[in-house]
């Protein structure tokens, strides 16, 4: 008996029952259901995440200087400069697994216009840690393509623009005074919004890193008081650009194998895999929910089937009188099972994707709906109509053909 | 060589603490081609003996060859194979599946074996027409009388081209002049070949058959081969 022909008379015998096959299917489509409208939902959620990792800066690595110890008091990572401009030059020159390289001085000083002031986070950098952190212009040019310029011009963070010259101005040719330093604005920086961790990205002003070391904050002369940002060149996997990174700085350190390094690199990207890594933790949630549900569905289809078994069981007589083999009935059956949970689990695909999109549409919240979601939803619940069918399948294979002629 | 040899098969089972003893030792030949009726009351272990030669019981000792093979050491597919291609059943209750047209109904055995698709349905229509209802093929068993439904169940049987067709009280539910076209039909059969064993009380179904069996108790008691009465089909 070929597999097609089992499965229409599955088919036909479902459809002789057609309110019980779907009260039956109905556990397996309310249980898939949910699970597909809640992934959808969810993975809505994290790519909104990282999307706003994203904004952070793609593959970003984040180098410091090492801790100072003096006296047995060991200071924080920077607290001892060791990065020179030399490293920042090897690193932007030697390195193949590195797109961009720049330094990032940071002090916080009060920003002051001519009717307003406030104290912001200023930042030396070079046109490379836009890239690097995706930043963009709104309005305005952008820094000096020099990175040695030493020109007194300042990009502006939205929310800096907001508080000196109101929310909607363009402050571009306008001078503002950094620690009493004039400097010109020359561009206004597109918002990023919130940090990962709510900080306010817009909350900045930046200017040349050499105007940054000679006007507002002594320079370290060779040293780089502050932070290299590196973002791994594309299809470049950050660990790797991390140990390359590693190697080089060791390397011109002349740091002993074994010995501590005198420099310290974050990558950001591992940050962003925690953010996934509790994500991961509502998806193990999803799917505890899903299988509980589905456990539940597939206890229905074992009742039915096991209802459906003490039935039919004059059928299964005449059907075994006829020459039908035990694994006959037994494929019977459980392709039976089979197709209601597959059936219920498609209903279910489709149900779901119809309630992600209404929540979605009523709420304003972000949709993803993943292919490989659905037909994992999809592939279970038709596992789960063969791990329930087995049982009353082999039930019903193992009767005795004459017991069962005889069945009233 | 005959079709069936029965060489002392006993058959015992038990209901609850009671030991059943059904078969008590029945040696039995029936050639190929004859017409042969079963009698006895019940509990007489004739239905047992049907059983057996159905392939669908083991007996507890003894041998039975069907068709020169020895069936008590053959497992579950094996006898499910034996039902298939060799036996054809025709039961007192028709034993037809619900809400399937007659024509499905038919295909039954030659789904289990295998056939495909197109031969199945020209096999059985022409099973259904042998048997005079050739123009009901969609016709459910709900449909049909109780003669039309049986005569449904004897074309299930003979689809297969079966050596051996065996029919369990099959006029047992219905009237004298149904029994009457049923028997004509396993008259019919027989003269084609087909070897027709059928287990009734009436004597006076019985006499239509050749060779009359009768038991009791376990055991064949007489075994007598006579002319048998003609059934006339009505015009």
């Amino acid at each position: 008996m070929n597999l097609l022909a089992v499965i229409r008379v599955a088919i036909r015998a479902l459809l002789r029952n057609r309110l019980r096959s779907f009260l039956t299917a109905l556990g397996i489509i309310i249980g898939v259901a949910a699970v597909i409208a809640m992934v959808s939902i969810g993975e809505g959620a994290k790519a909104r995440v990282e999307q706003s990792f994203s904004a952070m800066g793609t593959n970003l690595l984040v180098v410091r200087s090492g801790s100072s110890s003096m006296g047995g008091s060991r200071g924080g990572f920077g607290s001892q400069p060791t990065l020179t401009w030399d490293d920042l030059e090897a690193i932007q020159t030697e390195l193949g697994s590195v797109l961009y390289a720049a330094p990032e001085l940071r002090t916080n000083a009060p920003v002051i216009s001519e009717e307003q002031n406030w104290t912001t986070r200023v930042a030396g950098v070079t046109p490379d840690y836009l890239l690097a952190r995706n930043w963009h212009i709104a309005s305005g040019s952008s820094l000096p393509e020099d990175p040695n310029s030493g020109a007194k011009v300042v990009l502006l963070g939205a929310t800096v623009v907001g508080k000196l010259f109101g929310a909607y101005s363009d402050p571009v040719g306008q001078i503002v005074r950094i620690r009493n330093v004039p400097f010109e604005v020359i561009g206004v920086l597109a918002p990023k919004g919130q940090s990962p961790m709510g900080d306010d990205y817009d909350d900045t002003a930046l200017v040349p890193v050499r105007a940054f070391a000679d006007k507002l904050q002594g320079g370290l002369k060779k040293f780089i008081s502050g932070t290299i940002y590196v973002s791994a060149a594309p299809g470049v996997p950050t660990a790797r650009a991390e140990r390359d990174l590693g190697n080089l700085l060791r390397d011109r350190h002349r740091i002993r194998f074994g010995a501590e390094d005198d420099f310290n690199v974050r990558n950001l990207a591992e940050m962003a895999s925690a953010q996934e890594e509790s994500t991961k933790t509502m998806t193990s949630l999803l799917a505890a929910i899903a299988a509980v549900s589905l456990l539940v569905g597939g206890i229905g289809v074992m009742n039915i089937m096991l209802v459906s078994v003490t039935e039919r069981t004059r059928e299964i007589g005449v059907r075994m009188a006829v020459g039908a083999r035990p694994r006959d009935i037994l494929m019977q059956f459980l392709v039976e099972a089979l197709v209601l949970a597959t059936i219920g689990g498609l209903c279910g695909v489709l149900l779901g994707v119809g309630i992600a999109q209404q929540l979605s549409k009523s709420f304003g919240w972000a949709l993803l709906i993943r292919v490989d979601v659905i037909l994992l939803s999809v592939a279970v619940s038709a596992a789960v109509g063969i791990a329930f069918g087995l049982y009353p399948a082999r039930k019903a294979s193992q009767l005795d053909p004459i017991e069962a002629l005889r069945y009233e | 060589m005959a079709l069936i040899e029965l060489r002392g098969v006993t058959r015992e089972y038990h209901m609850g603490d009671v030991e059943v003893r059904a078969l008590r030792g029945v040696t039995l030949d029936i050639e190929a081609g004859e017409f042969v009726a079963i009698m006895g009351t019940s509990g007489s272990g004739k239905s047992t003996l049907m059983n057996t030669l159905g392939c669908l019981d083991r007996p507890t000792a003894g041998a039975y060859r069907l068709d020169g093979r020895e069936t008590s050491t053959l497992d579950r597919d094996e006898l499910a194979a034996i039902r298939n291609r060799t036996l054809g059943f025709v039961f007192q209750n028709f034993n037809l599946l619900a809400r399937t047209s007659a024509l499905e109904n038919v295909e039954l055995p030659l789904l289990y074996a295998g056939v495909p698709a197109a031969e199945r349905h020209a096999r059985a229509a022409t099973a259904l027409e042998r048997v005079g209802l050739g123009k009901r093929l969609d016709h459910t068993p709900s449909q049909l009388s109780g003669g039309q439904q049986q005569r449904v169940a004897i074309a299930r049987a003979l689809v297969g081209e079966p050596r051996l067709i065996l029919a369990d009280e099959p006029t047992g539910n219905l009237d004298s002049a149904t029994s009457i076209e049923v028997m004509a039909l396993l008259q019919a059969l027989g003269r084609s070949g087909i070897t027709v064993v059928l287990v009734t009380h009436e004597h006076d179904i019985a006499e239509y058959a050749a060779r009359n069996i009768t038991m009791k108790d376990g055991l064949v008691i007489s075994d007598v081969r006579r002319e048998p009465l003609g059934a006339e089909l009505p015009a």
